[in-house]
């Protein structure tokens, strides 16, 4: 975020911070597929023994930690398209058995990074305003469809300043109504049938401060 | 006697301009590089090109085709920011452009291959990329009709292969290609190791040969760095 606080005293989480704090609620066993960029790095907070097994979409269900340069294998990819590495126990799977895990529910859980997300857990990740001359969805729609659970790990507010969990998305849906549960650098949010409820906020934070950079209603509970 | 196996130069005898065509890959694992450049030369045209980006930039594989302007259609979930070259030809009208959901265009090539010529998916359901389809709600859930996706030719990139046309794979360098072997009337696999029929383990078969037509024996070494 910025250099200057949004609210005094109150320290936002950083992205890596957001991440350790995901990391903390996903459970052991758990089949997770981590979105391109920062939800990757939950993988890092993750412990070994909790065998949580990662799901790369381009066919790898089993992904360990980044290798080292001398461990790379030029064969073996993530779908960021980053070399990658295999747990002990993993397997290789063709395009449409991965994406049968991903639609097929049998993922517990996918995190995703968000453009948008309204009060009915509809999620806008994939592109800005539809008129791209060539938009690349990857991905993003069967993953937010299929999986048992959609965590979103993001900021509040654009780098325009913009709140970014918001009554209705102008952007393009990824997929309608999908959105669990979200974790951003001032709180810990979840998505139900009565719109957005807090149920977590950083240190300082009221839920007033939290109210000025949400556009939909919020509630605190707990 | 079976054998697939021929020289390069014979790998896409036949193909005709307007063709669709599928080619394997994800990045530059498992991507046929060496195949592509056999069709360069081959020198059909107007083609419709299914595959998971369009190109990985640099002068080679999906990037080459396109530079060379063999396509005239690019069917993809992620054309990629490497991309370069199909980006300024689709700007410039020359190359049209259709966006498919990554689960979705694997399993229309799946379906293609299976002989499903349509199947119901969430996937897209209330989206830009749903919009105009037919939809149906299952369960209380509304899923869009997505038609099969079949090919006049595939290309496709294997680790080991015998003259049956039976398939093993490398790592992710799998991905598309076993599925899009399944979807073509001619595909042509391009094999860094020859081996004797007998050799491959029947457990292990990823594609058995029944789904290749044409087989290019070629040991590139490693995927191009990326």
């Amino acid at each position: 975020m910025t250099d200057k606080l949004l609210f005094e005293n109150v320290t936002p989480r950083s992205r890596v911070e957001i991440a350790k704090r995901v990391a903390q609620d996903v459970t052991a066993g758990w089949c997770v597929n981590l979105g391109i960029g920062i939800p990757t790095m939950i993988a890092d907070y993750v412990p070994a023994s909790a065998e949580v097994m990662f799901h790369s979409e381009n066919g790898i269900l089993g992904m360990g930690t980044a290798p080292s340069e001398a461990d790379q294998d030029p064969w073996l990819i993530n779908a960021g398209k980053q070399y990658a590495s295999l747990v002990t126990g993993a397997a290789i799977i063709h395009h449409a058995d991965s994406f049968a895990i991903a639609r097929g529910g049998h993922l517990d859980l996918c995190v995703l990074g968000a453009y948008q997300v309204s009060q009915n857990g509809d999620l806008a990740n994939w592109a800005i305003d539809g008129g791209e001359t060539a938009p690349a969805v990857g991905g993003a729609m069967d993953l937010a469809v299929g999986a048992k659970r959609v965590w979103l790990l993001m900021t509040h507010l654009s780098k325009a300043g913009v709140a970014k969990l918001t009554r209705e998305c102008s952007y393009p849906l990824t997929a309608a109504g999908c959105v669990k549960r979200i974790y951003t650098d001032y709180a810990v949010i979840d998505v139900t049938e009565n719109g957005f409820e807090a149920i977590e906020l950083v240190d300082g934070l009221s839920i007033e401060q939290l109210r000025r950079i949400v556009d939909a209603p919020i509630k605190m509970i707990g | 006697m079976i054998d697939k196996f021929v020289a390069i130069a014979d790998a896409f005898e036949g193909v005709a301009d307007g063709s669709t065509i599928l080619i394997g890959g994800f990045g530059a694992s498992g991507e046929p590089t060496q195949l592509i450049d056999a069709l360069v030369e081959q020198g059909a045209k107007d083609l419709t090109m299914v595959a998971n980006g369009a190109g990985a930039g640099g002068d080679f594989g999906i990037s080459r085709l396109i530079e060379h302007k063999r396509v005239r259609k690019v069917i993809c979930s992620f054309p990629g920011r490497k991309a370069l070259v199909f980006a300024a030809q689709h700007k410039a009208g020359e190359v049209e452009l259709e966006i498919v959901p990554q689960g979705t265009i694997a399993e229309r090539i799946r379906a293609g291959g299976a002989g499903i010529p349509a199947f119901y998916t969430a996937t897209s359901a209330g989206t830009l990329l749903g919009a105009g389809k037919p939809t149906e709600v299952f369960d209380g859930v509304t899923y869009v009709l997505e038609r099969a996706i079949k090919a006049d030719l595939a290309l496709i990139e294997a680790w080991n292969g015998d003259r049956w046309g039976n398939l093993t794979y490398r790592s992710t360098g799998r991905n598309f290609n076993p599925i899009m072997a399944m979807a073509a009337e001619m595909t042509v696999v391009q094999v860094q190791h020859r081996v004797e029929l007998g050799e491959l383990d029947p457990e292990t078969i990823i594609t058995p040969g029944v789904f290749v037509n044409r087989m290019v024996h070629i040991a590139h070494g490693n995927p191009p760095k990326f």
